[in-house]
């Protein structure tokens, strides 16, 4: 495997690679407009996180509507829908993805490979002021005349940009505009992701070596750069049906006894060009997550991960196969029968290296010196969320038990446990495992554990009786189902059960947020390793580490990121840039 | 921290191969090797293709989206042969302005092709000579697009409808051509930025970009080249699938 490294090569000789290095020269090339991987990671991060807390608010007032129907006046059913579509886009787009990808990518692909940056500095910095751009845009959208787009985050033409559908006059178009924008810069950062990981690895690090966070971020980066594109296509194509009266989406249409003058068009084809990018997106944000929960499994539980290559392979297949399951998502859409039964089948194809995944997490905790810390605690949340969420997914994967469950509670249910709650925990865990390393400091253990339990029971209380109400029949994106006489009048005192719980974990992420901004200044000093990790970014030479991460000379790697517990070694874990072959650890 | 003066990019190329020669034992001995898996590519060359790959699914996208309205639209589509004719003498000349925008543009990527050559050559003039023309025939090329679009549109052809059929025919046109178009446009305005450091002898001293601060190299004519090419392949599927079906 290693034949490529004989010996221990001395890092200094690759000093010419500092030559690359961006050197800032001011306050604002330093803080700003900074070219540092670590900064970038720090300003995606922050501004995902707080267009993510707009979404938070946005489905405590969905939950308003939904639990106590007609007690906020200002909740309108055109309102309504703005709030659900404005939610969901912002949820996956401009949160998950930025921050797994913009956020953790940044920071832990240079630091983890150990590199000195990512290597187009100045792209990577331009990836970040575009992804605010339009972060903004979308915001303006809030302001708008007419208000935000209120089609669904499916944005499914004709509707979406048809009068009657909220936001017709500007939400639409600023959406679109700001999800090209979101592509344009993503794309930017994708390529140096991806060049990093290929071509700037520290001596020693062999692909094989490579911590599953990278893998997983790795992965996921290729199917942004290769489903995005659908995506912006899409979206081209209906801004163009919206500004310019073209007809790609659009058939015959007639509107309140009018014939319009579009006609000809498919709406069908921007479904497929949707799912063709929207199923990829699941696993943009879910490859992460797998790759962090590995390592914060394996590094918390004092284990080697069961089954590395396996893990490896099983984040490969899962992301190619990623890209032939798309029209799992269309089965009510009217297809060509045979259709469904390809999507189904490769649709339930994926449960085979996911369901691999998940045993591999699980006999890594198998007698494992399990450590409950806050981010352990939310790994193995993790696990058992998204169990729950892959579970349904086998019932909405075969097409007869979908059709009845489309477009009902069940959809919501299992969607939010397995790409909504799921990822969102592992970010928290991540925030909590790295936290002491982008500061120097510890989040608070206690507050992280009440942040926790609410966050996760409270999940469980919000999500879990969603399931049962879908299979009452109760239909998604209804602004009201009283009146509506096959849902029993039980289903509302439900919903305003699962409201009330949501408010409650809703204020508790202020806790969260207390807790970061407290850490800054009255954390307890972490020192360099503080969960005594194997990974570099747990070893540079300083922390928080200073820009070029290494200071003059790269780190050599001997050894794969899992050494944990290590039969005779001085301590229980052996980095991955220890020499010491007496101790070294299994292969690779 | 102290630079390299060398600005021929040899900061940015990996320490020499020590691969076994034979391509399978290569190929296996890259991936599984530490540092970088393509052995000796610059990371601006790494970059380009990634990019060119994304791109590749745009297009692609675009082009599908274009052949599924063509088949979903239910008015007959206009005959591409009659609607891109040029009348010549009293003759309609059918495609023959699309004939000589494919046969510019391919012979700009031969152009290209011949400055990288010389590039490695350190033929400073020449390259920049060369790449010129490149600039010059993609320039025609774009004009030629332009006054193809001018006739197309005082013939009455509109993004929403057009006097011979599908309506879905201008907005595919104009979209598919007009982003193509920007394509190359772009590429002209990047061969002139290039043309003007590889004239100043940018390459040869190290001098600095001014945003990303890092000396370029020949290379970097490489890499416009690939883009170029790129873009000149992408015209022949528009071409096929759209002109001649
Ligand atoms: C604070 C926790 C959350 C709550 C209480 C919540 C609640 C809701 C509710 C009630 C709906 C609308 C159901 C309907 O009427 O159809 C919804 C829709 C949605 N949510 Fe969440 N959600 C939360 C977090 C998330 C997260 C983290 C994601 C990230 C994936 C997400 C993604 C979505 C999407 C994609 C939709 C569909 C929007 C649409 O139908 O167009 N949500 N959410
Ligand atoms: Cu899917």
């Amino acid at each position: 495997m290693s034949d490529a490294i004989t010996g221990p090569q001395d890092g200094s000789a690759l000093l010419p690679e500092a030559d690359e290095l961006y050197h800032p020269h001011s306050w604002w090339t330093r803080y700003v407009f900074s070219q540092d991987a670590k900064v970038i990671a720090i300003q995606y991060s922050g501004t995902a996180l707080a267009i993510g807390f707009v979404a938070l608010i946005l489905s405590w007032l969905i939950r308003l509507q939904l639990g106590f129907p007609g007690l906020a006046a200002f909740i309108g059913p055109a309102e309504y829908y703005q709030l659900i579509t404005m939610h969901g886009m912002i949820m996956v787009v401009y949160l998950l993805t930025a921050v797994f990808l913009g956020g953790f990518g940044n920071y832990l692909i240079p630091l983890m490979l150990g590199a000195r940056d990512m290597v187009f500095p100045y792209l990577n910095m331009l990836s970040y002021w575009i992804y605010l751009l339009a972060v903004l845009v979308l915001v303006v959208s809030f302001f708008a005349p007419g208000g935000p787009t209120g089609a669904g985050w499916t944005l499914y033409p004709p509707q979406a940009i048809l009068a009657g559908t909220p936001g017709q006059e500007w939400g639409i178009v600023l959406m679109l505009i700001s999800l090209i924008l979101f592509i344009a810069g993503f794309t930017m950062g994708g390529v140096n992701y991806i060049v990093t990981v290929l071509q700037a690895r520290a001596p020693g690090m062999t692909l094989m070596r490579m911590p599953l966070t990278i893998w997983g971020i790795f992965t996921a980066t290729i199917l942004a750069l290769l489903a995005f594109p659908a995506l912006f296509v899409g979206a081209v194509m209906m801004l163009l049906d919206r500004l310019l009266g073209t007809s790609f989406f659009m058939p015959a249409i007639l509107e309140a006894g009018q014939r319009l003058r579009y006609g000809g068009g498919s709406p069908i084809l921007f479904q497929h060009l949707f799912w063709f990018f929207g199923h990829p997106e699941v696993y943009i944000v879910a490859l992460p997550a797998f790759g962090i929960v590995s390592d914060l499994i394996s590094t918390h539980a004092r284990k080697n991960i069961f089954g590395y290559r396996m893990m490896v392979w099983a984040i490969v297949a899962i992301g190619a196969l990623s890209f032939v399951v798309w029209a799992h998502h269309m089965y009510v859409s009217g297809m060509n029968p045979y259709f469904g039964f390809f999507f189904a089948t490769t649709t339930l194809i994926i449960a085979i290296p996911t369901a691999i995944k998940v045993y591999n997490w699980v006999l890594t905790l198998w007698r494992g010196d399990i450590h409950l810390t806050v981010p352990m605690l939310f790994a193995i949340a993790f696990i058992v969320t998204f169990l729950n969420g892959g579970l349904t997914g086998l019932f909405l994967g075969n097409v007869v038990v979908d059709v009845p469950l489309s477009d009902t509670m069940f959809v919501v249910a299992h969607f939010h446990m397995v790409m909504g709650v799921a990822p969102i925990l592992v970010i928290f865990g991540g925030i909590y495992h790295w936290y002491p390393k982008v500061t120097g400091r510890m989040l608070d253990a206690r507050l992280g554990q009440v942040h926790f339990w609410i966050t996760f029971i409270g999940a469980y209380a919000i999500f879990f009786p969603m399931h049962y109400l879908g299979l009452l029949g109760v239909p998604r994106r209804y602004y009201e189902t009283a009146g509506l006489g096959f849902v029993p009048p039980s289903a509302q005192s439900l919903n305003a059960f699962i409201s009330l719980v949501a408010f409650v974990v809703g204020a508790a992420q202020v806790v969260f947020l207390f807790n970061i901004l407290r850490s800054l200044k009255h954390g307890a000093p972490a020192g360099g390793n503080p969960w005594h990790a194997t990974t570099l970014e747990w070893q540079t030479p300083e922390t928080p580490p200073p820009h070029g991460n290494w200071g003059p000379t790269l780190p050599v790697v001997y050894r794969w990121p899992y050494d944990y517990s290590v039969p005779g070694a001085p301590e229980d874990f052996l980095p991955q840039n220890q020499p010491d072959p007496a101790h070294a650890g299994a292969v690779p | 921290m102290a630079h390299t003066a060398a600005g021929d990019g040899t900061a940015f190329r990996a320490p020499p191969s020590t691969l076994p020669p034979t391509r399978w034992h290569r190929l296996s001995a890259e991936w599984a090797g530490d540092r970088q898996v393509f052995d000796g590519a610059s990371w601006r060359k790494a970059m380009i293709w990634v990019f060119l790959l994304s791109d590749t699914f745009v297009f692609g996208c675009f082009l599908i989206g274009y052949m599924t309205v063509r088949m979903s639209t239910s008015v007959p589509w206009p005959k591409t042969s009659e609607v891109f004719a040029l009348e010549i003498a009293g003759k309609p000349w059918p495609l023959l302005l699309i004939a000589i925008m494919t046969f510019v543009l391919i012979s700009s990527s031969g152009t290209m092709a011949i400055a990288v050559a010389f590039g490695y050559r350190r033929r400073r003039r020449t390259t920049a000579f060369l790449m010129g023309l490149t600039a010059l025939l993609g320039a025609t090329f774009v004009g030629m697009q332009a006054f193809e679009w001018t006739k197309l549109i005082l013939e009455g052809v509109r993004p929403w409808g057009n006097p011979w059929g599908a309506e879905q025919f201008g907005s595919a046109f104009f979209m598919i051509t007009g982003f193509h178009g920007t394509h190359v446009t772009i590429g002209v305005i990047a061969l002139l930025v290039i043309i003007r450091k590889v004239w100043r002898g940018d390459f040869d001293t190290g001098r600095r970009g001014f945003f990303t601060s890092r000396p370029g190299g020949y290379e970097n004519v490489e890499i416009m080249g690939l883009y170029w090419h790129f873009v000149d392949l992408v015209w022949v599927f528009i071409f096929a699938l759209f002109y001649l079906w």
